[in-house]
């Protein structure tokens, strides 16, 4: 007996799914189809508020499969496929579905040829799917519902519109996630609620019956705008993942257009309030000259003050630097003039430095200070003025190229190695500079001029031992 | 001055959470949280919940639990020296601030990560206190990520990975002299020290329940990294290296580059010119390629020009095979799975797709397509029962041919 005994030739049927996303019964019906040896063009798969014109006077009475029919076979990929593929708007994925199984059971490795036809579009159909759940995963927004009743207490409502019919499927997903939790999730497609203890269907929602707003969004808002970074405009990938058909129900899509229009100046204003503008490193000591009278890059900058530049040999293989210009330099424009430059060269002098072989500059180029009445009282530079000024002194040891550097207190040896350092510590010793150079660190001289007594005997001895150690360490390197 | 709202810290903790490229949630335990007090579940895969106009995903409520910081890195927005407006959440805040957005779903948890206040324990222990009271008092299972201190105690450390799915420790640049000279207050031996440590706490912890299954989980999505790209004159070729003896050495999952963006109050020692968005792409392609394609560094290294960097219009793997020329046209009705993916224009799921296929049919040129994003790119480089690149691969402006237009290199004109 075979299979076309039990179907009329000729005949088509037509199959009434009772939900659109019910596999099971799809694959009930479409096993003994099969199995009856049904071709796909036979049948007319109806989901509920869906027509079946096409075949109006078709068969709905299935065909009964032969006892010895042989059993249907289907690989775990397609089932896996299936399953998904069921889920998806599109009518006609029963009878694509229909179409592969019955190819199948000649063809049981069809699902690996990926170059066929039907085989891309159930793919396409899951792929669409499975984005569709992920985005619903996604993009769901709860809003709570404080209710008057206290045994109800807080309820977590959403609106949501899917584009195929995942709700059901994904059920789990937000029960897992949120199993302490009531909340509903509305759709027009149907609705879940979920009270702690078990899950509900109800029937198609509209987006009035979900709340309108929740006093988080301000601070979610919030969150959205300040974690944008206007510096990396990308519009398109964020058009990629979060289509535009989502974003009415997301409440920080409604941003987007404002932080897109307003990226380009709130970059400008970060660069602008950021990098300082730095023109090329200039390349000759003279440019430097010329580019500090000009420089207001620091507060110090802005001040009645004159710059001061270094001076001595553009070869001299010993660098000396102080902190900054005094109220005497800053008039004469010369560095280390005033006293501490006296006391300077009364210690070079004595410890064999020739000071006139070394190039001597200061970390800060301008004079900070207070006024008070008619004096100028001297402060010191804070961390972030002897940073930017660095950019001077680095391109005075670029074109002097020294092979030893002498820094005088904090600032010197903060605007030499970029951090601070405590100079009990490291003075005596040499530090390996990235440029192959050295760098000796000690104390400054007008540090020497505010002891008195024993303890400037003692400061004053130090200074001439790190001195006399840098001479040597200068005949070495000769 | 007034007390600031949770509106306002939130608005400048997140602002300075924002050059920080991390944002995955993905690869850690499953739980979900029926049985439990709390909410919260990892199904594997993370979400991103939304994307922002700068195309990154938003996943975790990435924030600093203040930006107030005693160091002074140059490239950080959040230095001591720097001025920008400063905040500071309570750990209680911060927990809340995640349990209200959790709930709403706008997030998939929580990325943590702070300024150096006080001092690196007392930092830590006020990071680890947040995610404490998540888990302990919440019940909360959701994804938990730790932004951890080197500096502190490797006690405080532990603890932190025994609440959280994922730690990390940034490495900060890519080489040691660009650490030294960038961020002075730390120490390159330092970093990797707590990554080694991360590591062996990692591997113990996973010995461990190998032997008893309820022996606490450490970090179950193991440990990240964050290079910054750009600030120093690291070329690409020392990235990936640095990068792969990173992977090797403390086995971590991720790590991510972040070009050195402008930076608010910027220190006057980093570069003036901010690295092309796209370099950091040709990092990431890179990346990728080692992770997926079996791609070794050396590769990396030798698609590199002259100057040791990635070309910036063309992708690495087309770099590599202009100039490998020699290993092409592969057959892709023969070629091995390993020669496919070398294949520019291929990706892991096309070559997945032609072997299945072959099997069936002599695959054509046209069957190719079907299976491709864009046969041009890929057709110089195979050949197929009906086609056969003559000369192509030894044309000199092979190059040019399949390189994008210039215009479209940068991906925000500067
Ligand atoms: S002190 Fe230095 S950085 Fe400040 S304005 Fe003068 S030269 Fe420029």
């Amino acid at each position: 007996m075979t299979a076309l005994q039990h179907v009329k030739l000729g005949t088509y049927y037509v199959v009434h799914l009772p939900e659109a996303d019910d596999f099971d019964f799809w694959r009930e019906r479409a096993r003994a189809l099969v199995q009856c040896d049904v071709p796909p063009d036979r049948i007319a798969w109806v989901e509920p508020g869906g027509s079946g014109d096409l075949f109006a006077h078709g068969e709905r009475r299935m065909p009964v499969p032969p006892m010895d029919a042989k059993p249907v076979r289907a690989n775990r990929r397609f089932v896996s496929l299936a399953k998904n593929t069921i889920l998806h708007s599109d009518p006609e994925r029963f009878a694509l579905l229909y179409r592969l199984l019955w190819r199948l059971q000649s063809n049981p490795r069809m699902m690996e040829d990926k170059a066929d036809l039907d085989v891309r579009r159930v793919e396409e159909l899951d792929k669409n799917v499975r984005r569709d759940s992920h985005k619903m995963h996604a993009f769901v927004r709860f809003r709570l519902v404080e209710s008057e009743d206290e045994e109800v207490g807080e309820h977590y409502v959403a609106w949501f519109e899917p584009e195929h019919h995942i709700l059901r499927a994904n059920a789990g997903f937000f029960m897992r996630r949120f199993s302490n939790m009531r909340w509903s999730i509305l759709t027009p497609r149907g609705s879940l609620h979920w009270d702690t203890e078990t899950m509900s269907e109800g029937p198609p929602a509209e987006r009035h019956d979900a709340p309108g707003g929740d006093p988080m969004e301000d601070l979610w808002r919030t969150y959205y705008a300040s974690i944008f970074n206007p510096a990396r405009l990308k519009i398109g990938a964020m058009l990629k993942e979060m289509p535009k058909k989502y974003w009415k129900n997301m409440p920080e899509a409604a941003l987007i257009p404002d932080l897109i229009a307003g990226a380009q100046g709130r970059e400008a204003k970060m660069v602008e309030k950021g990098a300082l503008e730095f023109e090329e490193r200039p390349d000759t000591l003279e440019a430097i000259d010329k580019a500090i009278h000009g420089c207001r890059k620091c507060p110090i900058g802005q001040l009645d003050n004159h710059a001061v530049m270094g001076e001595g040999p553009q070869d001299a293989s010993l660098m000396i630097v102080g902190e900054q210009p005094g109220d005497q330099e800053d008039q004469i424009g010369r560095p280390f003039v005033g006293p501490a430059g006296q006391l300077l060269d009364a210690h070079l002098e004595k410890v064999g430095i020739d000071r006139r072989a070394a190039y001597v500059t200061n970390a800060v180029k301008h004079f900070k200070y207070v006024q008070r009445g008619k004096r100028r009282l001297h402060q010191n530079p804070g961390a972030k003025e002897i940073d930017t000024c660095r950019w001077w002194i680095e391109s005075e040891r670029e074109i002097v190229k020294p092979k030893l550097v002498l820094a005088m207190g904090a600032s010197a040896a903060r605007s030499v190695l970029g951090k601070t350092v405590s100079i009990t510590k490291v003075r005596g010793a040499p530090i390996a500079l990235e440029d192959g150079s050295e760098l000796w660190v000690t104390a400054h001289p007008s540090y020497l001029l505010r002891l008195e007594g024993p303890a400037r005997e003692e400061q004053a001895r130090l200074f001439d031992a790190d001195l006399a150690a840098v001479r040597q360490r200068l005949e070495e390197l000769a | 001055m007034a007390a600031q709202t949770v509106l306002q810290k939130l608005e400048i903790l997140a602002d300075a959470a924002k050059y920080d490229a991390s944002c995955a949630s993905s690869g850690t335990a499953k739980k979900n949280s029926l049985g439990g007090r709390g909410i919260g579940s990892t199904e594997g895969m993370g979400i991103c919940h939304a994307y922002a106009p700068d195309g990154r995903c938003i996943s975790l409520l990435k924030i600093l639990l203040t930006n107030h910081c005693v160091f002074d890195c140059h490239y950080c927005v959040n230095r001591k020296s720097s001025n920008v407006a400063r905040a500071r959440f309570t750990p209680q805040e911060v927990v809340d601030l995640t349990l209200a957005f959790y709930r709403r779903n706008y997030i998939e948890g929580l990325f943590l990560s702070s300024g150096i206040v006080k001092n690196s324990n007392h930092t830590m222990e006020q990071i680890v206190e947040v995610a404490r009271i998540l888990r302990e008092e919440h019940d909360f299972r959701g994804y938990i990520h730790l932004k951890t201190i080197p500096e502190a105690d490797p006690e405080i450390v532990h603890q932190a990975g025994l609440y959280a799915d994922r730690v990390s420790i940034n490495v900060e640049l890519p080489t040691d002299s660009g650490l030294t000279r960038l961020a002075p207050d730390k120490d390159a031996r330092q970093i990797e020290g707590a990554m080694g440590k991360v590591k062996s706490d990692l591997v113990e912890a996973k010995d461990a329940r190998k032997r008893f299954k309820h022996a606490p989980r450490f970090a179950p999505a193991g440990q990240s990294t964050q290079m910054i790209v750009g600030a120093d004159a690291a070329t690409d070729a020392d990235i990936v290296g640095k990068a792969s003896r990173l992977y090797d050495n403390f086995r971590l999952r991720r790590v991510y580059y972040s070009a050195f963006s402008p930076i608010p109050d910027a220190s006057a020692v980093l570069p003036l010119k901010r690295p092309p968005l796209i370099r950091e792409h040709r990092l990431y392609q890179s990346d990728w390629l080692m992770r997926f394609y079996g791609y070794k560094p050396t590769d990396v290294m030798q698609a590199t020009e002259a100057d040791g960097n990635l070309p910036l219009d063309i992708d690495p793997k087309l770099a590599w095979a202009l100039k490998f020329r020699e290993a092409f046209p592969v057959d892709v009705n023969r070629a091995s799975k390993e020669q496919l993916l070398r294949v520019p224009g291929l990706g892991v799921k096309a070559v997945g797709k032609i072997l299945a296929s072959r099997r069936h049919r002599a695959l054509r040129l046209d069957d190719v397509a079907l299976l491709t994003q864009s046969i041009t790119k890929v057709r110089p480089f195979i050949v197929t029962v009906d086609w056969r690149p003559i000369t192509l691969t030894d044309r000199a402006d092979l190059r040019s041919l399949l390189a994008p237009r210039t215009e479209q290199l940068e991906l925000f004109a500067a």
